[in-house]
């Protein structure tokens, strides 16, 4: 459905986008995921036609957009700060896209009540937007790009503004609204977690162009670069060079790794490349071994309800594992790792 | 949307007035006479006219703010000539002349009424009139006409002259100046107000009558002694009647004002309680008065010649005259016409008033003015 | 689902995208308009000029006059400036952030000073200040003094409170409504980082209201510098500026050749006065979220506060108010010869008879009606150009940068020059408007359109972008964008707006005297025929008029700010 194609955009001189493309089918959830200023905002802006690239295409069912003004995309776009109309009421907000369309009265009505109870807001609908808390506000700005029924939703950083409980509640919901809806979305945010709840594909952008495009699982399963495992929070990288391609064998500071994955990167010997330890999968070792091994002190230990999730420092380098039994900080702990919770980054 | 609504009624609303106001100025007199106060439009009179079928001709008369008349000697005009005389009004004696010499090209008027004395050579200079030799000019005083080729005739005269303050006067048990040179005396120091002969048409007037009095050499010597005598000066004549003299009804603080010889009059006849003589008076004795003589002429280029030389005629009759007194309050020039009863009264015609030949006003106007300015200002 | 074959029109990415094409479209009117009644009469006049200095060259030009008369015009401008903002400024504080009672009303009052003719208000300050007024009579009983110890008629005090009197509603209204817009959580939280409440004004709010406080300097400085009447009447003589030298010099003198060099002298002190002020905004404005509820307003509790708003109060009282109070009083007054004060309603009685019959008498109803006409025609013409050219100037490009200043230029123009260029060209084809009402109001619009456009433009300007966005990805088209967003956001400074064209219609008499048509007289045209003729009754009768001039204004703002309050 929605395709975008090799888009470029300078940005004051500095080149922002440089490339990007991929597409959204329909009633799938596309999340942008990137670090502040990695150009997902203005991505979505070129897609919304609130700005024009320096090159490439934004294409619908195949029609290049490029001679469509916004106004007539029927994008829906939820801004990260609402950008509600402050002259105006809830429902009233609600109301401007379907008045835009030359709607009956009637008609509005009954839908901005519909788009309204949709968030849990209709006792809201006289209120001054003003007078609402952030949460409030986020629900009306989602009804409002909702209420005209757009052909895609364009979601930017909705709930970054909002506290802990109220964004693990509202990222509930707004998974829910956006999968009974089937309208296809783009969600963009730089918080994984989020990423993760809601959707449906992840395209991750970084250096202005796509990092890794894939679903969340693929991408969590094997991040495709140092920056992407690090993005997503992954923590434990080391660097080291190719011994032997088969079994992958790879050098490092910290002895040797054997390597369960393939890895299209490490095609000679001597090759650098940078390994990936998972947080999972490791076992407390009585002597030291000759490979997967991992010797350091306990610098901290967090309880997260399920497990612990301790601190590792070995040479001089920090290592987090996930681990059902605490560990005692000070304590010297010897661990073995598991090959297949071993990637070998490119 | 609410005050979107609200908006539009305002706007609405102005709307209307303005289509109401623009309905007006269609001169078809067949036009709603409901919407038309007759006051506004007194040429509407004219639809009972004997001879409603012809479309009335347009006669348009350039003069100056001062300008008025009474609405039946206006509409008379206008019945009898099947007319409907447009005035525009453009400023005091000099802004108006000026306007009709900047827009001789294209004149905006077929007739100018207004321009006296001490700007007629400038009018005859920038040949803005056509001379029309009027039948009426017959029972007009020779002394009046100072355009031998009639290009502009006389209408009116009056006079500027200082009025006094006759309680304040009494009061203080002083005695009232009798000529030019005794308004020097220290007695007299403080009392007078005059208005700036750059801004003002009786400020210019004063200014000559104290040329002709001293001499064009000497005139300078008596500003001086006068400044010296605290004189005070203001731009315009509202402001020293108003505010500095003390005679009228701002109670200023001057007991001597440059006004005109008829102002008396008028603070008789626009008392507002009854007063059995004038609270103030004019000092009339030789050339303390300047005269000014008003003309009309006919503007060249008009294309309404024939309706032109009719308006001049009727300005020089009998019954404009007449009414001339207590319109602007200056004296008719056609010696047929009698003068009300209150001027037949209280009026102080000067036997002896200043004048000065008009091509020399001309010659020397903005190098006296500027030589006063500095004399007196600097 | 398909887009078919909508295409995008000419710009139509122009309310979205700050860098798009021009919005030619936007100009197209505000255009034509000062190019049809700014550019079109002024070129003629100075042709004129022009024409006249190549056949008799620049003889008899006082050159002499000209350096003082320039210095005095910059000299008085400046310091009538810093006074108007003194005054103003604390006005516009307390009428922004504080609740008390008689608020709405006070608030309309200030606006009557604006519309006074200056022979009326020269009277009002005769009547309070003058040698006679109530302040030396006060003060003469009280000390046993047999002199007037207050003299400044006539002096260039006179002038310095006359343009105070004028233009400190201007300050009031143009600072004000952006004050009382601040998010005062800014400064809260100013003074919850250590700052002291002045600290807090100089660093957080001042720089806040600075774009407004130099547009109403911009405003009240060319009201000034073009200022004639104050000057003429309440100066006196011995002050000239240039606008009086103009005038002077073309309807006095006939001098042409000089007046045109002074109209073009004044024109060249505008665009640089105007480049200045563009200068010093020229930073991007910062983007404000409106405060559209007026929460937060504080009530006079604490003594200093009650010392503040009691001052500002009785300040202004005195200042703008008692001159007003003495004009309508006087016209209920008859003084005797002897000097016993008797009340009447006399004045008011004769306004409505005309005595004399006289074919120029104005029935009081047909000039408010006229006067009223005029009015709502100025605002509706000025407000829908101000609007246009406001969200035009919203994109700030050179060519918007150019246009902000030649917008100006009216404010700053002789109109004398511009009253003469309007009498040259439209009296004969091809634009004949001699006949035309029209013509007033136009020349009002002339004038009034700097404030729409200086009151307007700063609050779209504060409008965050997003806002556009948002409606444009909801489908408005970026006309509709403009009606749904942008001006029902700057309704309040647009009323703001309408208030001055309508006040600056009310009341502008001097530049357009002499375009009024006879039929159509204005109540300003009938007070100066009252007093232009000597008589107690027409003097009373002038102020008569005066006060229902004052009464109308008052009721009018009131009206006009009870739209806003719905």
């Amino acid at each position: 459905m929605l395709e975008v194609r090799d888009i470029h955009k300078t940005y004051e001189r500095r080149p922002l986008l440089q490339g990007v493309s991929f597409s959204v089918s329909t009633g799938e959830t596309v999340c942008l995921l990137g670090a502040s200023g990695s150009g997902k905002s203005t991505l979505l802006r070129i897609i919304a036609g609130l700005e024009q690239p320096d090159q490439g295409q934004v294409l619908w069912d195949g029609e290049d957009l490029a001679a469509i003004p916004v106004h007539y995309r029927r994008f829906g776009l939820m801004f990260q700060d609402y950008a509600l109309f402050p002259h105006r009421s809830v429902a009233e907000n609600v109301a401007f896209g379907l008045r835009m369309q030359g709607l009956p009265r009637e008609e509005i009505r009954v839908r901005v009540l519909a788009a309204l109870s949709q968030v849990d807001m209709e006792s809201f609908a006289a209120r001054r937007v003003t007078e609402l808390s952030g949460g409030e506000q986020q629900r009306v700005a989602l009804a409002r790009a909702l209420a005209p029924r757009p052909n895609l939703l364009m979601l930017d950083e909705p709930l970054g503004a909002l506290d802990r409980t109220l964004r693990t509640q509202l990222l509930d919901e707004l998974r829910k609204l956006l999968h009974h809806s089937g309208i296809p979305a783009i969600y963009v945010t730089h918080d994984q977690e989020e990423a993760f709840a809601i959707a449906d594909r992840l395209v991750m952008l970084h250096d202005g162009r796509v990092e890794q495009d894939g679903s969340p699982l693929e991408v969590y399963a094997r991040p495709a670069s140092a920056w992407a495992a690090r993005f997503l929070g992954f923590v434990n990288l080391l660097s080291g060079w190719v011994v032997s391609l088969d079994p992958l064998r790879v050098e490092t500071p910290l002895g040797h790794w054997l390597v369960g994955d393939a890895c299209s990167g490490a095609d000679r010997s001597g090759k650098p490349v940078t390994l990936l330890i998972k947080p999972y999968g490791i076992v407390p070792a009585a002597t030291r071994a000759e490979c997967n091994y991992l010797e350091g002190i306990v610098q901290d230990v967090i309880f997260r309800g399920e497990d612990f999730r301790v601190d590792i420092l070995a040479q001089g380098m920090e290592f987090q594992f996930f681990v059902d039994q605490p560990f005692q900080v000070g304590q010297m702990v010897r661990l073995n790792i598991d090959p297949q919770a071993v990637l070998c980054l490119d | 949307m609410n005050l979107k609504y609200k908006w539009m009624v305002v706007l609405a609303a102005s709307l209307l007035l303005l289509t109401a106001c623009v309905g007006q100025s269609s001169q078809t007199p067949s036009l709603s006479p409901s919407v038309a106060p007759t006051a506004l439009q007194p040429p509407m009179k004219t639809e009972s006219s004997p001879q409603p079928s012809s479309e009335p001709q347009t006669l348009t008369v350039m003069t100056h703010d001062s300008f008025a008349a009474s609405e039946e000697v206006i509409a008379e005009f206008e019945r009898l000539n099947n007319t409907k005389v447009n005035f525009l009004l453009s400023g005091d004696t000099g802004s108006a002349l000026n306007r009709a010499v900047l827009t001789k090209a294209s004149p905006l008027a077929d007739v100018f009424y207004g321009v006296d004395n001490t700007f007629l050579s400038r009018a005859l200079r920038e040949d803005i009139f056509e001379p029309y030799s009027s039948p009426a000019l017959a029972d007009i005083p020779d002394a009046y006409k100072l355009d031998a080729e009639n290009r502009a005739l006389p209408v009116d005269f009056g006079d500027v002259c200082i009025n006094y303050d006759k309680a304040y006067f009494e009061q203080k048990g002083l005695i009232i100046p009798q000529r030019l040179q005794d308004l020097i005396k220290p007695e007299y120091k403080g009392l007078l107000v005059v208005e700036n002969p750059a801004t003002s048409s009786p400020g210019l007037a004063f200014l000559l009558a104290t040329i002709a009095d001293f001499g064009p050499e000497n005139y300078l010597d008596f500003w001086k002694a006068l400044r010296a005598n605290d004189v005070a000066v203001v731009n315009d004549w509202s402001t020293a009647y108003y505010t500095n003299f003390s005679g009228s009804s701002g109670k200023g603080q001057q007991p001597l004002v440059v006004s005109y010889g008829s102002s008396p009059v008028a603070e008789l006849i626009f008392a507002s309680e009854p007063l059995s003589e004038p609270p103030t008076a004019s000092i009339v004795d030789k050339n303390t008065c300047f005269r000014q003589i008003e003309f009309v002429g006919i503007l060249k280029g008009t294309a309404k010649r024939a309706l032109a030389e009719k308006w001049v005629d009727f300005m020089l009759g009998v019954s404009f005259q007449e009414d001339i007194p207590l319109q602007m309050f200056v004296y008719p020039v056609n010696s047929q016409a009698k003068l009300p009863e209150e001027f037949v009264k209280f009026a102080q015609i000067p036997a002896e008033p200043a004048m000065l030949p008009i091509d020399l006003i001309d010659q020397n106007r903005e190098q006296w003015i500027t030589a006063w300015d500095e004399a007196v200002l600097r | 689902m398909t887009f078919g074959l909508r295409r995008r029109e000419n710009g139509a990415l122009g309310a979205v995208s700050q860098r798009a094409g021009l919005p030619v479209w936007l100009w197209a009117a505000p255009l034509l308009f000062l190019g049809l009644f700014f550019f079109y009469p002024l070129s003629a006049v100075l042709r004129l000029a022009g024409e006249a200095a190549l056949a008799e060259g620049l003889k008899g030009a006082p050159w002499s006059r000209l350096g003082g008369a320039l210095w005095f015009t910059f000299w008085q401008a400046c310091v009538s400036t810093l006074l108007t903002l003194l005054a103003g400024l604390p006005a516009a504080f307390v009428f922004a952030r504080y609740r008390f009672r008689g608020k709405r009303l006070l608030s309309a009052l200030l606006t009557i000073p604006f519309i006074l003719p200056t022979v009326v208000a020269a009277a009002g300050f005769n009547a309070l200040l003058g040698p006679r007024g109530w302040l030396n009579g006060l003060l003469m009983s009280a000390f046993g003094l047999n002199y007037p110890p207050v003299r400044i008629i006539n002096t260039v005090s006179a002038i310095l409170l006359a343009h105070i009197f004028y233009n400190t509603s201007v300050v009031i209204r143009v600072v004000g409504s952006v004050w009382a817009q601040l998010d005062n959580r800014l400064e809260q939280a100013a003074r919850s980082l250590g700052a002291s409440s002045w600290r807090t004004f100089l660093e957080v709010t001042l720089p806040l209201l600075r774009p407004s406080v130099l547009a109403a300097s911009l405003l009240v400085f060319l009201f000034d510098f073009t200022s004639f009447g104050v000057v003429l009447l309440l100066g006196g003589p011995r002050f000239t500026t240039l606008e009086v030298e103009i005038y002077l010099q073309t309807m006095q003198f006939l001098n042409l050749p000089f007046s045109g060099l002074l109209s073009v002298l004044q024109l060249a002190c505008t665009l640089s006065i105007t480049t200045l002020y563009l200068w010093l905004n020229r930073r991007q404005p910062v983007p404000l979220s409106p405060r559209l509820s007026p929460d937060g307003l504080w009530s006079v509790r604490r003594w200093r506060q009650r010392l503040l708003v009691g001052g500002v109060i009785v300040g202004i009282t005195f200042l703008l108010l008692l001159p007003l109070v003495a004009l309508a009083l006087r016209s209920f007054l008859v003084i005797s010869p002897e000097g016993d004060l008797s009340l009447t309603l006399a004045y008011y009685r004769e306004l409505f008879i005309n005595r004399r019959q006289t074919f120029f008498y104005v029935p009081p109803m047909v000039a408010l009606r006229n006067s009223l006409a005029y009015g709502a025609a100025t605002v509706t013409i000025s407000l829908a150009l101000g609007l246009l050219a406001a969200s035009a100037l919203n994109r700030r490009g050179r060519f918007e940068r150019w246009m902000d200043a030649i917008l100006m230029l009216p404010l700053g123009t002789s109109a004398v020059t511009l009253g003469l260029g309007f009498l040259v060209v439209f009296t004969r084809p091809p634009v004949d408007l001699r006949s035309s009402p029209w013509l007033v109001p136009i020349a009002h619009s002339l004038v009034a359109l700097p404030f729409v456009v200086r009151t307007i433009q700063p609050v779209l300007a504060s409008i965050p972008s997003a806002l556009r966005q948002a409606a444009a990805v909801l489908g408005a088209s970026p006309w509709r964008v403009r009606r749904e967003i942008d001006w029902p956001i700057a309704t309040r400074a647009a009323l703001a707006g309408a208030i001055f064209s309508f006040t600056i219609s009310l009341g502008e008499f001097g530049a357009t005297s002499f375009l009024a048509r006879p039929e159509y007289p204005t109540l300003p045209v009938a007070i100066f025929r009252f007093l232009a003729q000597p008589g107690d009754l027409n003097y009373g009768q002038a102020m008569a008029m005066a006060s229902l001039l004052m009464f109308i204004c008052g009721l009018s703002v009131l009206v006009i700010e009870n739209i806003e309050r719905k």
